[in-house]
């Protein structure tokens, strides 16, 4: 039953330098059931600090109705302590939020796209036309305050209501948010139903719209395909990869299940590739300690179950 | 690190400023050739389902032979080409396979679908054709101190007995597997030298064996160290006869069957629900689930002949018998799409 293959496969390229964006305080907290007092938060950011990482995700600056576990966005963003050479950014849905988030002190935000109409519309309760105007407006202030914006663009390799995503939609609202100003668009596998398939053919068409080095890959590990997904992200020319510190943050559509990759594992791997990162693996293993002890469960990541014995 | 891995310059945008830094940062081109990853794979993949073997050897509580024979039954049926089905070692040293004979005498053989067992010695051998079995595999480490403490003597040692068991199988036409373990990792020596792996393998293979499953026995190996590793083997033997064997302990097994499958591996040893756990990292998981990876194949377009969800029934009914969570991802996710 095996197929005969009669070529070499010589190796891939890949980036000698990772950037990692930590999402754990956000995107990880964000999903947690239990509201996380805010020292825990800003002590878990401090930790992140200190592990070499140079971008963490702080906090989101949404409305506390609908979020309530970022209702403290501003102390959040008061009470860390700023690493120098590190970034903070925050989300901002709509210009109130970007006001709120520089008076809060904070130098860099994030939008929120989604390549999915039924996601965008259950979910910020707009088209994604309508939303790419709310982040016009975020993204032109910042533009005048020197403000750096993120884009991201969530339901890429598929979404819970309207299932097969085509990768030409992912390329249109990757496009949109790149041309408005976004200096780099994180393409999110929303419910981690991408394989190495999917996400091949959605990075193709979409580095027709936007270069690789603005490109960062956002893999959620619910069906387990998360490091295979980042790997052939990384051959495709992507150098920017997010993650959560222990995995943080369950799928709120796939009952029970993991949701981020764990930051621990991705850099185990890109180590292990002898791509550098500039983290330090066991600090962030520490952070995660930390985070799940405060939270009462189990780390996600599988490097921090098994850190019996390494190499 | 060896040639295989290349790595480029290409400056991770800084997440200060915008886009003047697009600009400044240079890009080396993307090899599209070396990235067509739906090109370069192959078409078809075998899966050898180790889960009632080495998956069921790891569990603590012994699990009763109705059960191994329905778990067997049920996989028989969801399209998996390969099935280890028991162990014919002494049931003092694993007593989780103590009911051998009668695990192979009770199970429905589908036709196709092959049954091969473990024989450690020329005794097993004989043990396991008189049970009824039509394939045997052997297992050897790429690790002295590993050989030593799992099975009380050095590799040339292993390898002498398994060279009865050669001799026995040819006379009897009966297919040996070679199995090679701790090939990117030993729980005792730390780091194990890619040639040394090619070396056992070499052996394994010349002696006889039509495929080498190379197991990441610790589940250590990343992309980096699996291209290493299967370069090296494969100057010794040819792709299409080697198979890999990943462990899941450090989450990297999926990425490391990718860049196997990338090098021409077309053979990927998985277990069922992820059943097995880790023997050396407490509490960690062993063996890659059968699920995830036949998810991950399918995505890719390649065939492996597995009814996905048949495969998921017969991981749910061996973890409720085992009153245990599947490691399974695939499993464990509800969402539909």
């Amino acid at each position: 039953m095996s197929h005969q293959r009669t070529s070499t496969i010589t190796g891939h390229e890949y980036p000698e330098f990772v950037k990692i964006v930590e999402v754990g305080p956000r995107d990880g907290l964000q999903n947690e059931k239990e509201i996380v007092p805010t020292g825990v938060k800003i002590q878990l950011i401090d930790m992140l600090s200190g592990t070499g990482l140079h971008v963490i995700e702080a906090t989101s600056f949404v409305s506390s109705k609908w979020v309530p576990q970022m209702a403290d966005h501003t102390e959040v963003l008061r009470g860390i302590q700023r690493a120098p050479h590190v970034q903070y950014p925050v989300l901002t849905p709509n210009l109130q939020g970007f006001q709120d988030a520089v008076a809060a002190g904070a130098t860099e935000v994030a939008v929120f796209g989604s390549a999915s109409e039924t996601f965008s519309k259950k979910n910020i309760n707009c088209s994604i036309d309508e939303s790419m105007l709310r982040f016009e407006e975020v993204i032109n202030t910042a533009k005048e305050q020197q403000i750096p914006v993120r884009g991201y663009v969530s339901c890429a390799l598929g979404c819970p209501h309207e299932g097969h995503i085509e990768p030409s939609k992912v390329a249109e609202v990757a496009k949109k948010l790149y041309e408005m100003g976004c200096y780099e668009i994180s393409l999110g596998d929303t419910i981690g139903v991408g394989t190495p398939g999917s996400m091949f053919k959605m990075l193709q068409c979409v580095m027709k719209e936007v270069p690789a080095d603005a490109l960062a890959v956002h893999c959620h590990d619910t069906y387990g395909q998360a490091l295979p997904n980042i790997l052939t992200a990384l051959q495709m020319g992507v150098c920017v990869v997010d993650s959560a510190v222990a995995g943080l943050g369950g799928c709120p559509y796939a009952q029970g299940s993991s949701g981020n990759v764990s930051t621990e594992d991705v850099l185990y791997m890109l180590h292990g590739m002898g791509i550098e990162t500039g983290v330090n693996l066991a600090k962030v293993v520490e952070a995660g300690d930390f985070i799940c002890n405060a939270l009462c469960r189990k780390t996600n990541s599988k490097v921090a179950k098994a850190r019996g014995r390494t190499l | 690190m060896a040639a295989v891995i290349r790595l480029v310059n290409r400056s991770p945008l800084s997440s200060a400023m915008g886009q003047q830094y697009l600009a400044l940062s240079s890009t080396a081109k993307v090899q599209a050739a070396g990235v067509r990853a739906g090109q370069a794979l192959p078409e078809k993949v075998k899966i050898v389902e180790v889960g009632p073997r080495d998956g069921l050897q790891n569990e603590k509580t012994i699990v009763p032979t109705e059960t191994k024979i329905h778990l067997i039954d049920m996989l028989s049926v969801s399209g998996l080409p390969v099935i280890e089905a028991t162990s014919f070692v002494s049931p003092k040293w694993v007593p989780q396979m103590a009911d051998q004979v009668e695990v192979m005498k009770g199970i429905c053989r589908q036709p196709g679908v092959s049954y091969p067992v473990l024989t450690p010695n020329l005794k097993g051998f004989q043990a396991a054709v008189k049970a009824g079995a039509s394939e045997v595999a052997i297992f050897g480490a790429a690790s002295e101190l590993f050989s030593k403490k799992n099975i009380n003597c050095s590799v040339d040692e292993s390898l002498q007995r398994f060279d009865e068991v050669m001799k026995a199988a040819k006379e009897a036409g009966v297919p040996v597997r070679g199995y090679v373990s701790c090939v990117l990792g030993c729980p005792y020596e730390g780091k194990v030298a890619p040639e040394k792996v090619a070396h056992v393998a070499k052996s394994l293979y010349s002696m006889g064996c039509y495929e080498i499953s190379l197991g990441d026995t610790i589940g250590v190996g990343t992309p980096g160290s699996m291209s290493e590793m299967l370069e090296a083997v494969s100057r010794e033997v040819p792709v299409n006869a080697l198979a890999v064997h990943c462990h899941d302990t450090y989450g990297q097994a999926l990425a490391n069957i990718l860049v196997a499958l990338q090098m021409g591996i077309s053979v990927v040893d998985s277990s069922v629900a992820g059943l097995g756990g880790c023997p050396y990292a407490q509490g960690a998981s062993g063996n890659v689930a059968t699920e995830d990876v036949v998810y991950m194949l399918h995505g890719l377009g390649i065939q492996t002949g597995v009814d996905l969800s048949k495969l998921m029934d017969a991981g749910a009914f061996i973890c409720r018998s085992l009153n245990r969570k599947t490691n399974s991802k695939v499993s464990q996710a509800t969402c539909k799409l």
